[in-house]
């Protein structure tokens, strides 16, 4: 589940990377600041640092010209690489702490604002997603950025910097050579680049490969106990086994060449120190002037000696002058893999928001005491209140979740306050599709939906909601106990009044044998109820609620017809008295409706009462009396 | 359980031992580049003193020479060394999925329960990658580590013996602080990762109730929670870093302290004021091993640490590995199922021992081959558990289940299953066609075959009239088809084994009666000699069958005809009669 990334590559690596950084660093500009100035030191620390080694070795050293060694230079030399080393210590502590805080905090603004954002996002965004691809996001994505803010960033600025002090250490000694080592640097670098790529390349293949397994995995134990009962675990080991091998084999690539960079580069460096002494080395026999351009022969003048002192010191530093490039080149596959990241989150955050309806509001008491009513604004600035009843009408309603596929075709019925309206018709003739048109899960794309006279566009979303309460086909659970479960519906039920909606739906005798009642804590969904007994908490859930609108889908198909029936007095209590929408697949849960209809591909093909209906002898009628299937 | 993951390894054991050989003969170069340097640097030092001096060409050369066949040596040995270990740690990753996937087939039905998908799942992947690290760091580090910090000992004792005893004092302080850091950085790592859990659990929860969340407008209740959850990973994130951000500083501190040290002591040692061996040229080269004796232990560190947090994923894993099937294999197994009799003798049957209550307490029933027995019982009465027992998917608690007059614990477990099949409630179709799911029930069934099967679920109108007939794709799970076209499609892939014994565990709910019916008659014609046991809600389904059972919290309430249970038992009269009211005039 958690590996289910798409394993595709940013799509705008540079515009993506600009903006993570600006959401990053805006935030944090002083501390930033800090942070590029505390990098800086460490840095410089350690260049300086080694430039102290080199001339406490040269101090050390007897020779005619240097009788004597000064023990005071090396003292000094010893104390200041001391100082110098304790402030690169201190600095790198110190922007490693800031650094922390900066990473977390944007990580933990980063993973609210995803979420806050995709609890307002349309639905038809999450029929688009896969829920694995929406996990992975707040798992491997927000992931590979802790690694990159973290870690990467830092080095890279650290590395940049590194490079910068060592080089000019270098101008300093010779130009020729500093010469010499950006020719093979490009050498390494197209090299690196290409390993890198080809790992990089790779780890996405992988991910893909990963996710492909997981779906495998994620299908077959699903259907494990099939398998058992057909003996088919064979050839499920062997499905398994080519999903395996893939992984096994962009694994293996992936991972062969990233770990390649790392004595690639090493190596390559060894080479070229080579290169540098052999050809320092030819050119000061051959008396050519190595130290072009450089500070190092100004000071100390020209000659051989001369040239064979700044050979010495310019080999250590080319040595250094590697290290910041391996360190990046191993950043690569955390970059390519964090960008990619970054641009799925940016793509949800970017995703229009679901919009919030109209201006009219609902309110409780202000109309008249204890009523609910709508409060609708005039345009000049006024208010004039509504009732609210629950009187639904649809007028001419066409809608299709894509344009292409037209779902509801030229859908007319009206619900008058305190009827029962059932719909009943096969899977896929749009039952369900008309009560997520009720409450605005999707917007229709003509005709006019009414609730008390008003257009359900001029209402505020949130409060059309809230007039609505639903009991869903999949019933959800959320973590947390059987009592906070009841009272999801209304935030402030009693536990009275949510003990009180759970015996009206006949769930109590189950909850009280639950290991600690109501307090029993839900985990997985529910996983360790029956089907039945979650739909009886949902239905204690809508109870709870006290909306004068309720919309039943299929809120009773896995409750038995014993235990229905069982229930009945409670859900007659329930819906007593207001508006509902029922949609059922026993055709007894809709028996007594005011008005029952019957869908077929969009339509409704026919609307009347039970008895009407079987004297309609229709497809009603045939449903009735099982001629036809429904589904 | 290290041992039982390290099990997985094989093929690639050898890779496993190459891998760390190549590491070793890299980091010998490592050691081996910096000395050889050391030469020329004297050579060109010595010119660099005195103008005059000749240099010796030959060394250089020599020197040179020999560096860049190290270099290419070490880069072959690198190479290999990767190639190998990206072999061994893939390859690794790779055997422990299979095993874990292999092992997981041989699971009874008892053993499938205690795993739920999302688990399965993390464990194949997300814990195997993090063991996969592990070993991979393992493999390519806690061999090389050693073999430097050894190596760079030695040649520090080759320049001055003393000098390596401090290299040592440092790295057992560098050891003990790393060490410290570790241990008290694990439990707030175990802490982070659980808040982590109880993150992703909060967006999993949202995203499979979305619709929940926005029809009680929940939506600022669920940001809140989120809030919390973050703030937690937040704060034990923080808490866990602290202590790496103090490690990082405290490491390199040491680093630079053994360099001072080294500078003082050698230096004096060169002017004579200490008794010592150091050369002036020396030091460059004691800084470089110091740096290496140092890196060797943070790295052994790291490993260790390594290992340590994914201790939780190998003890996941190995879980899996470990778990022994509840069902045991007969000596000496049944390999023919005679008839379609069924006969339970005072079984008493639970999920788990530990559980107080039993599902299914003194069950006795005959039923004669051929016969067909209708099921009917409230929910949770123990139906699906009864028709579990007779393909042993379960094994009783007490007592016996025979099928065909032999003990199902005797017989070889395909063959029962062969001959028992079996049409689950929870029942799964998979990608793929019509063709190739029917054929999970036969792999070598014609099309003629398929046909007939086909036609006694009467499925195989609808089937014609699918886009491509047999040949269309049913997509994940079968989301392609309707309730009740999957259903049918289930009971032809069960029809396709020419069963003894078939069983329907609430198979038609889907299905309207109509189709219900004719599915019953098609058998009846069809498959006279089967016997087929029919669990049902609807009453319609059962009340033609020869017998009825019914169940009332896991014990046998009545048994007979549909007349007679209407007349005697108050149980089956009143679901009769719940049903009647809605379903018939």
């Amino acid at each position: 589940m958690a590996l289910n990334s798409n394993g595709k590559a940013a799509k705008t690596p540079v515009k993506t990377l600009k903006r993570l950084l600006a959401y990053t660093f805006s935030r944090y500009k002083t501390a930033t600041l800090f942070v590029v100035i505390f990098v800086m030191l460490a840095s410089a620390a350690n260049v300086v640092a080694s430039s102290r080694l080199a001339v406490i070795i040269q101090e050390l050293i007897v020779s005619p010209e240097h009788p004597t060694i000064n023990m005071s230079v090396v003292w000094m030399n010893i104390l200041f690489m001391g100082c110098i080393y304790i402030a690169g210590v201190l600095s790198s502590f110190a922007y490693n702490r800031i650094m922390m805080y900066i990473a977390q905090g944007t990580l933990k603004k980063l993973r609210d604002e995803m979420f806050a954002k995709m609890q307002y996002l349309p639905l038809k965004y999450f029929d688009s997603h896969t829920h694995g691809d929406l996990m992975s996001m707040y798992t491997n994505d927000v992931d590979t950025m802790r690694q990159l803010l973290s870690q990467t960033i830092p080095q890279i600025i650290s590395s940049i910097l590194t490079l910068i002090f060592v080089f000019a250490f270098m101008v300093f000694y010779s130009f020729t050579l500093t010469l010499l080592i950006f020719a093979v640097l490009a050498v390494m670098i197209l090299v690196i680049k290409k390993v890198g790529v080809k790992s990089a390349k790779n780890f996405l293949k992988q991910q893909r490969a990963m996710g492909a397994l997981n779906g495998y995995v994620e299908e077959m134990t699903e259907g494990q106990k099939v398998i058992k009962v057909f003996c088919h675990e064979k050839e499920a080991k062997e499905g398994f086994k080519s999903y395996n091998e893939e992984l096994y084999k962009t694994g293996y690539f992936a991972n062969c060449n990233a770990f390649l960079l790392g004595p690639l580069n090493n190596n390559l460096g060894y080479l070229q120190y080579v290169l540098v002494a052999v050809v320092g080395f030819i050119l000061m026999v051959s008396g050519a002037e190595i130290g072009l351009l450089s500070g190092y022969t100004a000071l100390n003048g020209g000659g051989i000696a001369c040239c064979a002192g700044m050979l010495v010191s310019f080999l250590s530093y080319s040595r250094q002058f590697n290290m910041p490039v391996q360190q990046v080149s191993q950043q690569f596959n955390a970059i390519v893999m964090a960008l990619a990241g970054a641009e799925r989150i940016f793509d949800m955050v970017d995703t229009q928001a679901e919009d919030k309806g109209g201006e009219t509001t609902l309110t409780y008491g202000e109309y008249e005491e204890g009523e609910w009513a709508w409060k609708k604004p005039n345009s000049d600035g006024t208010f004039e209140y509504v009732p609210l009843k629950g009187d639904i009408r649809f007028n001419n309603v066409v809608f299709g979740y894509t344009d292409e596929k037209v779902i509801l075709k030229n859908i007319s019925l009206y619900a008058k306050p305190g009827q029962k309206i059932a719909f009943v018709g096969s899977t896929g003739a749009g039952k369900t599709t008309i009560t997520n048109l009720i409450n605005r899960f999707y917007d229709i794309q003509s005709g006019e939906i009414t609730y008390d006279g008003l257009d359900i566009k001029s209402i505020k979303k949130d409060d059309l909601r809230r007039s609505l309460g639903v009991v869903l086909q999949d019933t959800h659970l959320f973590t947390g106990t059987v009592m906070d479960n009841i009272r999801y519906g209304r935030l402030s039920a009693t536990d009275e009044e949510c003990v009180k909606a759970a015996k009206l739906a006949n769930a109590h005798s189950f909850i009280k044998h639950l290991p600690e009642g109501y307090n029993t804590v839900i985990t997985g969904d529910g996983a360790n109820l029956s089907q039945g007994q979650r739909q009886l908490l949902a239905i204690s859930r809508a109870m709870v609620s006290e909306c004068p609108v309720l919309i039943l889908d299929e809120a009773t198909s896995s409750i038995d017809t014993r235990t229905e029936k069982l229930i009945e007095q409670g859900m007659d209590k329930l819906m007593e008295g207001r508006t509902v929408f029922v949609i059922a697949h026993r055709l007894s849960t809709v028996k007594n409706s005011k008005a029952i209809m019957v869908l077929e591909h969009g339509e409704i093909i026919e609307r009347g009462d039970h008895e009407q209906l079987i004297e309609q002898r229709g497809k009603y009628y045939q449903l009735y009396t099982g001629v036809f299937e429904l589904e | 359980m290290v041992k039982t993951l390290l099990k997985s390894v094989r093929e690639y054991k050898k890779s496993s031992i190459l891998c760390p050989l190549f590491m070793i003969g890299e980091a010998a170069m490592e050691i081996l580049i910096p000395w050889l340097t050391t030469f020329i640097i004297k050579e060109l030092k010595f010119l660099a003193e005195d103008g005059t001096y000749q240099v010796n060409t030959r060394i250089i050369i020599v020197c040179s020479v020999s560096m860049v066949v190290c270099a290419l040596f070490a880069l072959l040995c690198g190479i290999l060394g990767a190639r190998y270990a990206a072999k061994a740690s893939c390859g690794f990753a790779k055997n422990l999925r299979e095993d874990m996937y292999n092992n997981l087939q041989s699971f009874s039905f008892a053993n499938i329960d205690k795993y739920s998908t999302a688990s399965i799942i993390t464990r194949i992947t997300t814990d195997v990658t993090n063991v996969q690290n592990a070993y991979q760091m393992c493999i390519r580090m806690l061999v090389r580590a050693p073999v430097m910090f050894i190596a760079a000992v030695i040649m520090t004792c080759v320049i001055e013996p003393v000098l390596a005893g401090i290299f040592i004092g440092a790295s057992v302080i560098l050891g003990l602080v790393v060490f410290i850091c570790m241990f008290k950085v694990t439990p707030h790592f175990r802490t982070m990762f659980k808040k982590y859990d109880k993150l992703n659990s909060v967006v999993q929860e949202n995203l499979t109730a979305v619709r929940v969340v926005k029809s009680y407008v929940r939506e600022d209740k669920e940001i809140e929670k989120m809030h919390n959850a973050t703030a937690d990973v937040y704060k034990y994130s923080i808490k866990a870093e602290k202590i790496l951000t103090f490690l990082m500083p405290c490491v390199n501190f040491i680093m630079f302290a053994t360099i001072i040290i080294i500078l003082t002591v050698g230096s004096n040692m060169v002017v004579g004021n200490i008794f010592g061996a150091v050369q002036p040229e020396d030091l460059q080269a004691l800084i470089f091993y110091a740096m290496q004796i140092l890196n060797g232990v943070i790295m052994v560190a790291m490993c260790l640490n390594f290992i340590s947090l994914s201790k939780g994923s190998m003890d996941r894993i190995g879980e899996v590995l470990s778990e022994k099937t509840t069902l045991s294999e007969p000596l000496s197994p049944v390999f023919e199922v005679k008839d379609g009799s069924i006969e339970f003798e005072n079984v008493d049957f639970a999920y788990s021992s530990k559980a107080d209550e039993s599902v299914l307490q003194n069950i006795n029933l005959k039923i004669s081959s051929g016969e067909t027995v209708g099921i009917i019982g409230a929910t949770g009465s123990g139906k699906t558990s009864l028709v579990s027992l007779i393909p042993r998917l379960y094994d009783t608690s007490e007592g016996t289940v025979r099928v065909g007059g032999v003990n199902v614990k005797d017989y070889d477990m395909d063959s029962l299953r062969n001959k028992v099949a079996m049409v689950l409630q929870k029942n799964v179709l998979f990608s793929g066609t019509v063709a190739e799911n029917l054929r999970w029930g036969d792999k070598d069934a014609t099309d003629e075959e398929l046909r007939f099967a086909a036609r006694q679920a009467c499925a195989e109108e609808f089937i014609d009239a699918l886009p491509n007939g047999y040949g269309y794709d049913l997509g994940q799970g079968g989301v392609n088809v309707s309730g009740g076209q999957k259903q049918r499609l289930c009971i032809a892939r069960a029809m396709l084994k020419k069963p003894k014994i078939i069983i329907f565990d609430d198979s038609t709910s889907a299905v309207d009666t109509k189709t219900d019916a004719s599915i019953r008659e098609a058998l009846k014609k069809y498959a006279p000699d089967t016997t087929k046991i029919i669990i049902a809600q609807r009453v319609a389904s059962v009340q033609d069958a020869d017998r009825i059972v019914v169940l009332d919290d896991g014990k046998i309430s009545a048994v007979g005809t549909h007349e007679e249970l209407f007349k005697t038992n108050d149980i089956y009269r009143e679901v009769y009669e719940s049903q009647l009211k809605g379903g018939e005039e």
